[in-house]
Order: C-alpha cells, then sequence, then structure tokens
C-alpha cells in the first residue's frame, strides 16, 4: 500500500509507524501534542498515542534536548522537535557536550539512541532567525550525524533509520518545500541509509551537489538546459558525508558546482570541495565551485529573493563551469 | 513531612548533630544501627584519604588536574548513602564520597583524573552518570531519567549534583521548571561550598539562600547543614521519598571546600585564613569522630588503623592503573559512533601508517 503524501506528511508517518512498532519512541516539544505542531509534522500522534509519548513542553529548548539525553541512557528513544532551527542555539550546550559525547565519553558503555528533530532553510517570507541553515555548524561535531532530505520518498525512510540508529541524529526539514509536492509513499515503515547520497539525474559533464529545498530549484534550472548533461546528487546526508558518490562523480565528469543555501564561507561546500581536490584533483577540468547563500545574515522578507540561489542563476553558474 | 514543612523563606537551616557532635534535634536523628553510623564514618574516611592520596600524587606529577573534596564529605556520603541501589545518581564532579557509595571504583576515578576515558566506563549496571564539565548542563540528564523511571512506574528516584555556581545558569532554571511541571522523582542537590573557584556566593545570587529558590518552580526547597552527615541523610531520605510520590525537591547543603577548586588554583588569592578558620571546627569528620567516641563506637586507635588500610587501598588501586592507562590509537576513533564512519576509518589508517613507518 502506499499513498501520495508531501514532506510535513512524511514526517508525520514516520513517526506514526515507529510509534506503532517500537513502544520506547516518545514525540515531544514546543506545541507537537495537542495543536499537532506548528508545521502539522505530528498532528494526530497525541490520539493515537496519548499524552505520555507524545507530550508538549516548556519553552525550553535546553531541558527538551537534554532531558532526551536522560530518557535516551534509561531505555527510551527519544525524538524531539525543536521549532525551527533557528531556536536551536540554547540547546547547543547539549548537543555539543553530551549529545556528541556521550558513547566517546563512557567508551560506548552508554549511547544516544536519539533524534532532534528541526525544520530549516529559508524562503517562506518569515520573521527574524525563522529562516537560517547552519548545518555546516552541526556537522563539525564529531560525535553527530546530519540528515537532511529533500523528498517525501526519502524524508519517510531517512527519518525511520533516524529513529533505529543506536547514535543521535539532527534531523533538519526543509521547510520550503514541505508542502511543494507530493509522491508515491509506502504506507508501511523502511528504511533508506544513512551516509548514502542519492544520484538524482545522471550526466556526463558537470557535477552538481545539493540537498533539502534546492534540490528541486537544481533540477529546475537543469531543466533549462539542453545542451549540458548535468548530473544531480542529492547528499541527503551531511555528516558522516558520502565523498565516494560524489568523488565518482567528479571523476567522471571533471567538473562540480556545490549549491546551498547556507551562507558560503567554511560552510558544508568548502569541505565538499576540499573532498574533490584531495580525492579527485586529476580529474578536474574546472576550479570545483561553489554558488550558496552570500556571508550575510539572512534578509527579512523584504530581502530574501536575492539570498536564496535562483534556478536562473544556478543555471547561469552551471554555463560557466562547462565552459571553463 | 519534613520536607513540607521546612521554609526556606525563613533562612533556617536543618541541623541533627552540632559541631561537639552532639545531637541536637532526636527527632530527626536517621534510624541507624550503629554498624550503619559505622559505615557512613568510614565511607567519609576513606573518601578523604583518597583525596588526599590523590592531591599528592598530583603534586607529583603522577595525576593530573584534580577536584579535591576536603571538607564536604558529609554532603556527598550522607546524600549517597540516602539512594537506594537503583535510584539514579548524576554527577556533577565534587561528589567523591557518593561515587563510592554508588560503587565507582577508586581504580576507575583514579583513571579519570589520569587522564582516560575508561575511567568512565565503570558498569552500565551502576545507575551513575560520569562527570559533567559544563556546570549544571547535566541536571536535564536526571529530569529525563526521571520522566523514563516515571512513565514505567518505576519507584526509582534519581538525585542530581550541582553548586551554588551551578544555581546561576540557564540550564539549572530550564531542569527544574522542566522537573517541577512534570512532576518527575528528582532530587537537585546543591553542595553550596561558598565558592565558584574565586566567585563566593554574594557574587552568584541576591537570593537569601539556595532553597528559596525553590519556590518558584512549585516545588520544596531545604536547607541543610551541609557538614553534619545525620542532616544530610534524613533530609535526602526525606527528599527522595517525596519525590517518587510528589516530585521535585531540591536541596541545598551549606558547606565550605576547604582546599582549591581544582590543582589548578590557589585559593589564598581570593580569601582569607580568617574566612576558612572557623570552618575547620565545622569539619564534618571531626564531628562524627566526636560523636562516635562519645557513644563508645569508635576507639582513637581504630582511626589510625582505618586511615593506613584506605591508604593503602587508594595506592594499590592507584598503582594497578598507572602506566597501564595510555589510550590505544584506535579507540580514540572507535567509540564516536556504533560504526566507524569512513572519514574515522581513513584518519585512522592514515595516522597508524605514518606510526608504523616512523617506527620502523
Amino acid at each position: 500500500m502506499s499513498n501520495k503524501i508531501n514532506i510535513v506528511q512524511a514526517v508525520q508517518q514516520a513517526l506514526y509507524n515507529e510509534m506503532t512498532l517500537d513502544e520506547t519512541v516518545v514525540v515531544y516539544g514546543q506545541d507537537v501534542g495537542v495543536e499537532g505542531g506548528v508545521f502539522r509534522a505530528t498532528v494526530g500522534l497525541q490520539k493515537a498515542f496519548g499524552s505520555e509519548r507524545i507530550f508538549d513542553t516548556p519553552l525550553s529548548e535546553s531541558a527538551i534536548v537534554g532531558s532526551a539525553v536522560g530518557m535516551a541512557i534509561n531505555g527510551f528513544k527519544p525524538v524531539v522537535e525543536i521549532q525551527f532551527m533557528g531556536f536551536i542555539y540554547p540547546a547547543v550546550n547539549q548537543i555539543v557536550s553530551h549529545v556528541s559525547r556521550y558513547r566517546n565519553r563512557t567508551r560506548g558503555e552508554r549511547h544516544l539512541p536519539m533524534v532532534i528533530r528541526a525544520p530549516y532553510g529559508g524562503g517562506i517570507r518569515a520573521l527574524e532567525l525563522h529562516s537560517e541553515s547552519t548545518e555546516a555548524m552541526f556537522a563539525h561535531i564529531p560525535g553527530l550525524k546530519v540528515v537532511i532530505p529533500s523528498t517525501p520518498y526519502d524524508t519517510k525512510g531517512l527519518l525511520i533509520s533516524a529513529i533505529r540508529d543506536p547514535d543521535p541524529v539532527l534531523f533538519l526539514e526543509p521547510k520550503r518545500i514541505y508542502r511543494a509536492f507530493r509522491q508515491k509513499v509506502p504506507e508501511d515503515a523502511y528504511t533508506l541509509p544513512i551516509g548514502k547520497a542519492k544520484i538524482v539525474k545522471e550526466g556526463e559533464d558537470i557535477t552538481v551537489v545539493t540537498w533539502g529545498a534546492m534540490v528541486p530549484d537544481v533540477q529546475k534550472a537543469v531543466s533549462t538546459i539542453d545542451d549540458i548533461s548535468v548530473e544531480i546528487i542529492d547528499l541527503r546526508t551531511i555528516s558522516p558525508m558520502d565523498r565516494e558518490t560524489i568523488v565518482e562523480s567528479v571523476q567522471k565528469t571533471g567538473r562540480i558546482l556545490v549549491v546551498h543555501e547556507a551562507a558560503k564561507s567554511f560552510g558544508a561546500g568548502a569541505e565538499i570541495v576540499s573532498v574533490v581536490n584531495e580525492k579527485a584533483f586529476l580529474s578536474l577540468e574546472a576550479p570545483p565551485t561553489r554558488l550558496t547563500g552570500f556571508d550575510t545574515i539572512f534578509p527579512l522578507p523584504r530581502g530574501e529573493k536575492h539570498y536564496l540561489p535562483t534556478p536562473e542563476r544556478i543555471a547561469k553558474k552551471i554555463r560557466e563551469i562547462a565552459a571553463y | 513531612m519534613l520536607i513540607e514543612q521546612f521554609n526556606p523563606l525563613e533562612d533556617k537551616m536543618i541541623q541533627v548533630m552540632d559541631e561537639n557532635g552532639e545531637i541536637v534535634n532526636a527527632d530527626l536523628m536517621p534510624d541507624l544501627k550503629s554498624e550503619e553510623i559505622l559505615e557512613l564514618y568510614k565511607t567519609m574516611l576513606k573518601a578523604r584519604t583518597i583525596d588526599s592520596a590523590a592531591l599528592s600524587l598530583q603534586r607529583q606529577g603522577r595525576l593530573l588536574t584534580y577536584a579535591p573534596n576536603l571538607g564536604q564529605e558529609a554532603a556527598q556520603v550522607g546524600s549517597g548513602y540516602a539512594l537506594k541501589k537503583t535510584d539514579w545518581a548524576v554527577s556533577a564532579f565534587r561528589e567523591l564520597g557518593m561515587w563510592l557509595i554508588k560503587g565507582w571504583t577508586i581504580e576507575k576515578i583514579f583513571q579519570y583524573w589520569y587522564g582516560s576515558e575508561w575511567g568512565s566506563h565503570f558498569g552500565e549496571e551502576i545507575r551513575l552518570l560520569p562527570i559533567s564539565v559544563p556546570i549544571s548542563s547535566q541536571l536535564s540528564h536526571a529530569v529525563g531519567i526521571a520522566m523514563a523511571a516515571k512513565f514505567r512506574g518505576e519507584s526509582d528516584a534519581v538525585i542530581a549534583y550541582t553548586g551554588d555556581g551551578g544555581t546561576s545558569q540557564g540550564e539549572f532554571h530550564e531542569a527544574l521548571n522542566f522537573a517541577a511541571v512534570y512532576k518527575t522523582p528528582n532530587v537537585f542537590f546543591i553542595q553550596n561550598n561558598q565558592f565558584a573557584i574565586s566567585i563566593p556566593s554574594s557574587k552568584q545570587t541576591a537570593s537569601k539562600n539556595l532553597a528559596v529558590k525553590a519556590l518558584a518552580y512549585g516545588m520544596p526547597g531545604i536547607k541543610v547543614d551541609g557538614n553534619d552527615v545525620f542532616a544530610v541523610l534524613a533530609v535526602t531520605r526525606a527528599a527522595l521519598e517525596y519525590a517518587i510520590k510528589e516530585g521535585p525537591v531540591l536541596i541545598e547543603a551549606y558547606t565550605f571546600r576547604m582546599g582549591a577548586h581544582t590543582t589548578s588554583d590557589d585559593p589564598s588569592k581570593y580569601r582569607t585564613d580568617e574566612e576558612v578558620e572557623p570552618w575547620k571546627k565545622r569539619d564534618p569528620m571531626l564531628r562524627l569522630e566526636k560523636y562516635l567516641l562519645q557513644n563508645d563506637l569508635l576507639k582513637e586507635a581504630d582511626i589510625e588503623h582505618l586511615k593506613t588500610s584506605f591508604q593503602e587501598e587508594a595506592m594499590a588501586a592507584y598503582q594497578s592503573i598507572e602506566h597501564t592507562s595510555d589510550t590505544e590509537i584506535e579507540e580514540i576513533f572507535s567509540h564516536h559512533y556504533a560504526e566507524m564512519t569512513p572519514q574515522l576509518e581513513e584518519q585512522l589508517a592514515d595516522y597508524l601508517a605514518f606510526v608504523e613507518r616512523s617506527q620502523r
């Protein structure tokens, strides 16, 4: 059985499946219970599973994540929601000092099967701090996994994998495309491997690596280009990054463009370009290039259209690199 | 009863035994057999002996940075002794007496201060969390453990430690508020040793005392003489019982850090001998010894004998880990995830190849 659902429904379905299959899965955060989440990602779950297994919390990001550490130590698999990625910073002490470190600190004796979900990214005409994509900050932390899906099918499979993972996963959901399109998704639970990128479209001339809400923008850009054969890779996991897929692709195409929403300097694109330089240097026919958000604070809605790379800019950049 | 009746706004504290070893509040004296009282004493003495051994090992360069416990043994042992085996304890970093009761072995404790992660690998069955360096960040872990225990309908409580400085952290507020909202079986135990490194409590808070902070969260707060092991035990027992039935409790154990914050600091820079002097008379060991001698539970000669045997035990434990605790290269990489990532495998292989080449 399968049905056509969007990304936010895929999140809900993954949670529903896992809560049904595993009674140690609990879900909590701000407004996730009665309201079903500000983006409706947990709608109907409290009715289905009761207010003990899915509940609202005080407005307290640090305690939400910190208590999940304790619940994970004491036999549960908490899936906690941070309402917007821009509000995750009070919990950074927990994430950096404890969530990522418990397994190593105790030499494997205590590990944390927990998931932190947060909608991320811009382009939704939101208030300040509702548009950021700071995945690179977290990808830099040893001991964490950072996953970003871009389709309903991947969202469900990756979220279920994250919940079943014996280690903590930061699961970032591209809110700009939460409801952008629907896809046939199996009703039953299934998993997709964390740490594996997906080749969205095969090509011969240039590799474009991207993730999250930029994936459909890259697809749109590529659909306007007939004379260049573009390979599109959806990274899906930021950390640990699937270097193999990227390197193999660049060895074939000789050219690479990384497209991401986050600021350019020290972003995940810098890591990808470094990997390509280290592992595919002799295959390169053009400088590895990034097209990203600016090194600026994300503009408020009146200015945000200038910030995000558009399909037009992406297409132009692809042509430039192909012509190098 | 004890918990509900106490009003921290009156700014008093619970005492059972005074500085002379006299029982001044017999109603609150915990029901203890002679052997149990002796066990409390022995654990405190053991903690003090290990502590002093650790300090001298550190001065010899055989241990690294160390956080001494001198003067706080009653707070640690009294609270630790109140726990049953299935209760959880969540450490800050200065709880040696409690650790010994929970079963963190001397070897493993030394291994931690010797600079090895294996020190915090002390057995999953021991319901104790390892040292947490960022102050008060461990309190919400205690809340989560208690949420899980309550969810399963278990009758276990969770005690979590912090210090006077820890009450200024945002994490302190978030954890206590969370616990109070969910009525979790938590006891938050502040060892108010009056200094956060060099900062005195007067610069830490404008509250009358630390127990009073509980009231704003809707939980009971109780202040106890932290150098009186009987009072600490009585209050912690009552608090644990209350926590399981009703919800969280905040305990302020009023004590004094006789030594340095860690071996890296020098207390003479920020406090005078005159400040320290009165606390020598309030020493938690001294008053328990007086009690034991007055009640014929202990002879002077026993004390030296016990000290010698604890000193031997401490040194034997240290020697068993000295030189054997260097970290294997693979271990640095292999405990970050259930399975090593390709990145970690590659970095490990590169480094191992380098090491092998340079040893040839």
